[in-house]
């Protein structure tokens, strides 16, 4: 069977789905990652490599295909950025593209019209601009890595002389692009290598979740945590609590502005002479172990580390680099290379040449290619203002949304998932984008978007990839191409690392002191990042880390702070920054820097789609070029009060020790508990399946929890029934405070089914609905349940999940194909809990039986342990003594949750190790 | 008015008593007074139907319950309904056994009491179900796929419990009504009525072999229902004394529920027993006599009742259980202590009165107790059930519960059921034995007519 | 007085148990057997008087409890061993604690039942009607007097003799039932 059968009998499955208009099949031939599509079997997924452009870095993918429905994403293990680590937003994206909230159809003045139109009446107003040099023709993009787009752009700019082209990212790396050209002379990106680096200090740098290297940061850094690995040590300096500094051995709060000062201290401690203006600088609280990190990083030249978060100024980021160099790390710990950005530029700088264009008339048609500025733009450009004042506006977008609103033509933009493009992730590697089904909407990329402007008649993603990438794949294309689509990287593609060296007289400006009550710091949400997955369930339900908000951005405020302003969670607050004000409600967060707030984007939107729009509040509305990270407010109480929805409301351990800690080089006997029982054992069955999860390895980025629902047809609730305790995730990642209001220990426990061999759910369900399986897993079965409720009342985890209204939608269609064909979707009145992936379990056993073989280790992945970025889940077969769960259960560290209610766990956990310096002041160690 | 150590004022005759019980009955006009109360509890009882219509419609979301707190109202109300149902089973199947006569002229109505109390206890296990429709998958009955009820879960033992319970309270009723209802038939002036009480009363003629074979059965029957009573309750503590949860997993339970249940029976009878006395002139019948003995009962139970609670606290401090101390600690201290300390104030505090005889002599104060009483059974349900599942072991998991008016409105409804039944039965039977008062009037001598 | 009709018996009415027990006795010296009394209350030892020292009822309540607890027992034992054997939290098979509430329910169950239908069945009810319905006074019997009816069927019955013999132990009255 060829490719075009299969996907136009694909084609007819959406048909059939109720979905009309995407009735031609793909000319193109792309290349599934297991096997060709000619060995498609029905209930047989295919796998296919792509990547998922965020921000403009690609986020390598592996998507599972059911007889054409791409339904989950995983990590590409053979991609330097994944390898085989996805993040929850990543496994989320899988939503977005059967959202209905897309927008399906080309609009002219929000009319209905149709892309051959549009391409019509761009014509004429574009040979007025070529007449003219391109002069007045300005493209607004986001950051660009793919090499396709940069080509284009090539094209366009030779086509337009006078053209001008802007990027704007609201969450990007400015400060860290300044501060390399501060301390090097030019834009470099650095690039870190955790796995080396013994002593690591963050300066409010949340690597393991910000950030495109995000999971190659968490995997090498987990990776030092393992057992039997020389533990590395890390220092944060964090303003806002986040689950890097949860990972510290040491951590220390502080104001932004502090850690600002405190980096120059640093810098003069560590002989690094740079401060321009010679001043005394003191940072108002001392740091207690700061003597003990100077001797640390000092005894570890060249394997230590030091990172500025993206929210420090430029003098912070080149103070660090210089730091770096006088630690001799550089090279060693860090590496340069020239930047993977295609003409990387400072996006804020670059939007507001845009912006001061238009407001000097010379901007005659303005097309904008993904983003949404109108609500992202800094709101001193006023950019919504005047955006309406350019005679022709053209907007691409995947939503019909704020910006979209105030252009006279609007395009809807194809899914990753439905189109073909390439993206470079954070090192440079390149991926080549595959459709894996048509266009539900017709939907158009950037490239082919492009194409309209600058051919005649525009090309289709396909060609233009294949036409770029001619010749720049070595001798034989065809195979090089078909290996690049196979294995989702382009090999040689890596960014070139730079030797760099500081400028000579280096020197950075004095920090300036800020002035208002209160510090005002903006950062990306960490569930719908800048707004952009604002409409999606999956990320707006999944609980921020630490917070556990869901549905809802808050004003982050400490307990202290909280107190002074008598402040309760819940209370609205007035910030007033010059002329912009904004209301928003606060959020006390143990652990954060006094006197300063965290504001999330990507709430408040006013345009998203049903979930996403109204929620929460703005926090552009206050955000300003001048100060696009950190700010400084008034601050008010205003008496009203908004209610906010938290998955847990109680933080403390209560001295039960859910989460037990262990310091490194502290000798440790396993728990042993004994088996001893009145009941006769159980037969021995061919597998006895269990789990372990390493709590020093978790780090609570909330991937599994998505990966788990896009793979389970977990259904989402909405706020009010979370805010009722009946969210309905199979794995949570509790979180615990542990000492103290003012600077506690945070501690990540992901909860799925213990699977308990006792199981106190079965014993009490009337019905048999929950029975033990004799590979020991705890069963639910679904058209047996009755739902009397008492198994979850009856366990101890809490972890059972019941369907106390219509969750799951039957009625949407395109959430028909989102479905695992796999897991039967569950009705109202039902229980319902993890089950280890028992349809993945099955598949190995069918494989497995085929081939007349054992299982083997290994071969069953659950959807948690697959996307988990520090590999901290493990799952297996632990009566074979030789498997990987097998042996990290015989670790010492190994414990079972609620050991002593004796519902003896297949589930159990490796006790959190810590590895605080010996020297450091007891009271600021972990553990 | 009787003084009160008689349970029945001299002077009665076999003639007068029957024509003054079951003229209540017979009485052609309804009195006002019961049709304002049949209409006010018929009221309820249509919302009770609105509420159950809606949660059929919208699923048992539409209540409080969530994780960790998977059961709320329903079975606090159905603990507490099945509990005030044992008094009657009590009054007229243990003390017929321990030949206590008094229980004659309250033992019917108890009866009754216990019948349309296990109705609307019975209703709540079947509504809270996710899918009510599948009640019947906890009932052994063959079927294709060859499934069973689990029978290791206390659930099903409710089944058994209180289905037997149901059918035996019924039969033990009737078994008692039938002579009264031969009565019925034979004083009825109207044809209908003669015909309906004719088809129940099933022919009873009264003669020497029918009572020899009644009182056999009545006997019989009264020695099983006093083993069914005991066990009723116990079943239904097994329902928390199965579970693991602190608060739940204890062995105190079965005996402190059944003194329970007996406590609030005794005092949903009194509260039912002033008032309707008062409304038909029954003070006769129902001296004091029989209002200070409830009163004893009650006393004796209630302190039992306290007597377990003081053994949940001890226990917990003796079994060194971190959780089952926070367990008890926040009962005393969390956000629900105030309903703590209501239930040990209203159960335990106010009930102490009950040792004085000037209380237990006054109708109005007995009320009053009696009241306070049914609440505080009520509200030990709601500690029982809410407070230990709402903290249990892992504090992560902790939450919080709170009712939905759907959820006040299946309880209020469910009064409302009961008060209906019991109004239409005062209105149709005889609410008092006729043929066991008739026993305990001294033997008619000469110059006796009727 | 219709002779086309049936005689059933013939039945005295008194006022006072006392005098219904005199007759009872001095009617069964005559030898009569087919005889009951009718009264709307239960009269201590009037049953003796009249040889009905036994009932069957507590045996037939004894065996039908017995069998409900068998039953009760195997029922569960079938389903959770044989039927459908399940893995239930580890519990064996025949976990038979877990069992003892409904074997208990169960025995109480079919000994009430037992109890109520045995004692219908011996005391022939339901039996809508019947011949004594046919005398007006008969309904006093279960209200406030008391009726001693002599069958015809019985061999010592002479519709004289017998009338006699009742007038003598001072009713208040003497009925010919008749069965029509």
């Amino acid at each position: 069977m060829q490719r075009r059968d299969f996907l136009s009998m694909m084609t007819a499955t959406l048909a059939a789905a109720g979905l009309n208009g995407c009735s031609e099949t793909l000319p193109e031939k792309i290349v599934p990652y297991v096997r060709p599509p000619e060995e498609v079997v029905p209930g047989k997924p295919l796998y296919f490599a792509t990547a998922m452009p965020m921000a403009g870095y690609a986020m390598p993918l592996i998507a599972e295909s059911n007889m054409g429905r791409p339904t989950k994403v995983d990590g590409n293990p053979e991609h330097p950025a994944s390898l085989g680590a996805a993040s929850a937003i990543a496994q989320a994206s899988v939503w977005s593209l059967y959202d209905p909230d897309r927008s399906q159809t080309v609009t002219n003045d929000g009319r209905i019209s149709t892309w051959e139109s549009f391409v019509s009446a761009l014509a004429s107003p574009l040979a007025e601009r070529s007449a003219a040099q391109g002069d007045g023709l300005s493209l607004l993009t986001g950051a660009i890595t793919s090499p396709t787009l940069a080509w284009q752009l090539e094209m366009l700019l030779q086509k337009f002389p006078r053209a001008k082209w802007h990027a704007y990212e609201p969450v990007g790396c400015d400060n860290a692009r300044a501060g390399s050209r501060l301390a090097f002379g030019n834009y470099v990106d650095s690039q870190y290598r955790f796995d080396r680096a013994d002593a690591i200090l963050s300066l409010d740098r949340d690597f393991l979740s910000h950030g495109p290297a995000c999971l190659r940061h968490a995997k090498d850094f987990a990776a030092r945590r393992r057992p039997g690995q020389p533990p590395n040590r890390l220092y944060v300096v964090e303003s806002t609590p986040s689950i890097t500094g949860a990972k510290a051995d040491h951590r220390f709060p502080l104001r932004a502005r502090d850690i600002t000062t405190l980096a120059y201290l640093l810098g003069e401690r560590l002989g690094v002479r740079a401060v321009s203006s010679p001043q005394e600088i003191t940072p108002p609280t001392a740091v207690p172990w700061l003597d003990v990190l100077i001797r640390d990083l000092q005894e570890h030249k060249g394997t230590s580390l030091v990172l500025a978060g993206d929210e420090q100024p430029p003098a912070v980021h080149a103070l660090v680099h210089a730091i770096n160099a006088a630690l001799g790390n550089i090279d060693n710990t860090v590496f340069y290379s020239e930047p993977v950005e295609a003409r990387p530029v400072e996006h804020v700088e670059s939007l507001k040449e845009l912006v001061s264009d238009i407001a000097q008339g010379r901007v005659a048609i303005l097309a904008i290619a993904g983003g949404n500025p109108a609500f992202t733009a800094p709101v001193d450009f006023q950019f919504s203002k005047l955006l309406e004042s350019v005679p022709f506006r053209i907007r691409l977008g995947i939503y019909e949304d704020e910006t979209s609103a105030l252009c006279h033509w609007h395009i809807p933009e194809a899914h990753y998932l439905e189109s073909w493009g390439d993206a470079r992730a954070f090192d440079g590697t390149a991926t080549i984008l595959q459709p894996l089904i048509n266009p539900l909407y017709r939907g158009k990329n950037a490239s082919e978007f492009l194409s309209a402007l600058i051919d005649q008649s525009p090309q289709t993603g396909y060609d233009i990839v294949r036409t770029f990438w001619k010749g720049r794949m070595g001798t034989d294309f065809e195979t090089a191409w078909r290996r690049a689509l196979h294995d989702g990287v382009v090999s040689g593609t890596t960014a070139q690392t730079r030797t760099v060296s500081l400028v000579p007289n280096f020197a950075v400006p004095a920090p300036l002191p800020g002035q208002g009550d209160v510090e005002v710091l903006f950062r990306p949400d960490p569930s719908i990042f800048d707004g952009s997955m604002a409409n999606n369930p999956w990320l707006q339900e999944l609980p921020k880390p630490i917070t556990k908000l869901t549905w809802d951005n808050a004003a982050l405020i400490s307990p202290t702070t909280a107190e002074r302003l008598e402040l309760t969670n819940g209370d609205v607050v007035e910030l007033r920054d010059g002329s912009y004000t904004l209301q928003a409600p606060v959020w006390i967060s143990p652990g954060h820097a006094n006197d300063s707030l965290t504001l999330h984007f990507g709430y408040g939107r006013t345009r998203a789609g049903q979930i996403g729009t109204g929620r929460g509040f703005n926090a552009y509305a206050i955000r300003t070029s001048g100060a696009p990270t950190i700010a400084h407010s008034s601050i008010r109480k205003t008496g009203a009060r908004v209610p906010l929805a938290s998955t847990q409301s109680h933080h403390a351990m209560e001295g039960r020790d859910p989460v037990r800690t262990i310091v490194a080089g502290s000798a440790v006997e396993h728990e042993g508990l004994s088996d001893a029982s009145l009941y006769p054992p159980r037969p021995a069955a061919d597998y006895a399946w269990g789990m372990s999860i390493d709590l020093s390895a978790c780090i609570g980025c909330n991937a599994c929890v998505v990966a788990c629902q896009a793979e389970n047809n977990i259904p989402y609730v909405g706020k009010s029934e979370v805010a009722n305790g009946r969210e309905m995730h199979w794995i949570r990642i509790d979180t615990y405070f542990d000492g103290g209001n003012e600077n506690p220990d945070f501690l990540f426990q992901p909860v799925p089914c213990m699977h308990c061999e006792n199981a106190p759910c079965e014993l009490v369900c009337p019905v048999g609905a929950t029975t033990h399986s004799v590979e020991g897993l705890n069963e639910q079965t679904y058209n047996r349940c009755v739902g009397t409720r008492y198994c979850s009342n009856n366990c101890p985890y809490k972890v059972r999940r019941f369907n106390f209204l219509q969750y799951a939608d039957y009625e949407t269609p395109t959430f028909k194909l989102l479905n695992n064909p796999d897991v039967t979707v569950r009705s109202r009145g039902v229980m319902e809990k993890c089950t280890y992936c028992v349809q993945r379990i099955n598949h190995a056993r069918i494989t497995a039986e085929k081939e007349g073989r054992r299982i083997r280790d290994g071969e069953i992945v659950t959807a948690c342990q697959a996307t988990c970025p520090a590999d901290a889940i493990v799952f297996g077969d632990i009566s074979d003594p030789q498997s990987r769960v097998a042996r990290l259960k015989a670790e010492p560290r190994d414990y079972r949750l609620l050991g002593e209610l004796n519902t003896r766990p297949r589930t159990t956990y490796l006790s959190r190790l810590v590895n605080p310096h010996p020297d450091a002041p007891k009271e600021n160690r972990r553990g | 008015m009787a003084d009160d150590q008689s349970i029945i004022t001299p002077g009665y005759t076999y003639g007068s008593v029957t024509q003054k019980i079951s003229s209540i009955v017979l009485a052609r006009r309804t009195p006002w007074g019961w049709m304002v109360g049949f209409g006010i509890s018929f009221l309820l009882l249509t919302l009770l139907m609105v509420a159950v219509t809606y949660l059929l419609v919208i699923g048992v979301g539409i209540w409080g319950i969530n994780v960790p707190v998977g059961w709320g109202f329903a079975i606090i109300n159905f603990v507490w309904w099945v509990g005030i149902g044992h008094a009657g089973t009590l009054i007229s199947a243990i003390l017929l056994l321990l030949r206590q006569r008094w229980r004659t002229s309250i033992n019917r109505f108890a009866e009754a009491m216990t019948l349309f109390a296990v109705a609307c206890a019975g209703m709540f296990p079947l509504l809270h179900l996710g899918r009510p429709k599948f009640f019947y998958w906890l009932i052994p009955y063959p079927n294709t796929m060859h499934l069973w009820p689990q029978f290791r879960s206390p659930l099903v033992w409710d089944v058994f419990a209180v289905g037997t319970y149901m059918t035996v309270s019924f039969l033990f009723w009737y078994v008692g009504l039938i002579p009264d209802l031969g009565t019925l038939r034979d004083r009825s002036k109207s044809r209908a009525a003669q015909i309906v009480y004719g088809i129940f009363a099933m022919g009873w003629r009264g003669s020497a072999k029918h009572w020899h074979h009644h009182e056999v059965a009545y006997l019989l029957l009264a020695g099983l229902a006093t083993a069914l009573v005991v066990s009723v309750h116990t079943v239904v503590s097994f329902d928390f004394a199965v579970g693991i949860i602190p608060g739940w997993h204890s062995t105190i339970f079965p005996p402190y529920f059944v003194a329970g249940a007996i406590y609030s029976g005794f005092a949903m009878v009194m509260t039912l027993a002033i008032p309707m006395r008062a409304a038909y002139g029954l003070q006769d019948f129902i001296t004091m006599k029989h209002l200070t003995n409830m009163a004893k009962v009650m006393l004796a139970t209630g302190m039992i009742v306290a007597y377990g609670y003081m053994t949940e606290i001890f226990m917990a401090w003796y079994s060194g259980s971190r959780f089952e101390q926070d367990m008890v600690v926040n009962r005393m201290t969390g956000p629900y202590a105030s309903l703590y300390w209501g239930l040990i104030l209203t159960n335990i505090l106010l009930p102490q009165a009950l040792w004085f005889r000037r209380v237990r002599s006054s109708v109005l104060l007995l009320f009053i107790v009696a009241m306070s009483v049914n609440i505080g059974m009520w509200l030990e349900r709601f500690v029982i059930v809410v407070t230990s599942l709402h903290r249990d072991f892992l504090p992560s998991a902790w939450g919080m519960y709170y009712p939905t008016m759907w959820d006040w409105a299946t309880f209020i409804g469910s009064i409302g059921l009961f008060l209906t039944l019991l109004f239409l039965f005062i209105r149709f039977l005889p609410v008092i034995s006729i043929f066991e008062m008739r026993q305990i009037l001294p033997e008619p001598q000469r110059k006796e007519s009727a | 007085m219709r002779p086309s009709r049936r005689l059933y018996g013939l039945m005295a009415e008194f006022e006072r148990p006392d005098d219904l027990r005199k007759a009872v006795r001095a009617v069964r010296e005559q030898g009569y057997r087919r005889l009951d009394a009718y009264t709307p209350l239960p009269i201590d030892g009037l049953a003796e008087e009249m040889g009905m020292h036994f009932s069957w009822l507590p045996l037939i309540v004894l065996t039908a409890g017995i069998l409900g607890a068998i039953g009760g027992f195997l029922m569960q034992y079938y389903a959770s061993v044989i039927s459908y054997p399940l893995d239930i939290g580890g519990r064996p098979l025949d976990s038979w604690p877990a069992f003892i509430p409904v074997t208990f329910e169960l025995t109480i169950l079919c000994a009430s039942l037992s109890a109520v239908f045995g004692m219908l069945a011996l005391c022939g009810l339901p039996r809508p009607h019947h011949p004594l319905f046919n005398e007006p006074r008969f309904v006093l019997a279960s209200q406030n007097r008391l009726f001693l009816c002599i069958e015809s069927r019985d061999r010592r019955f002479d519709r004289e003799e017998t009338r006699k013999l009742l007038e003598s132990c001072g009713p208040s009255g003497v009925y010919d039932i008749e069965d029509k």
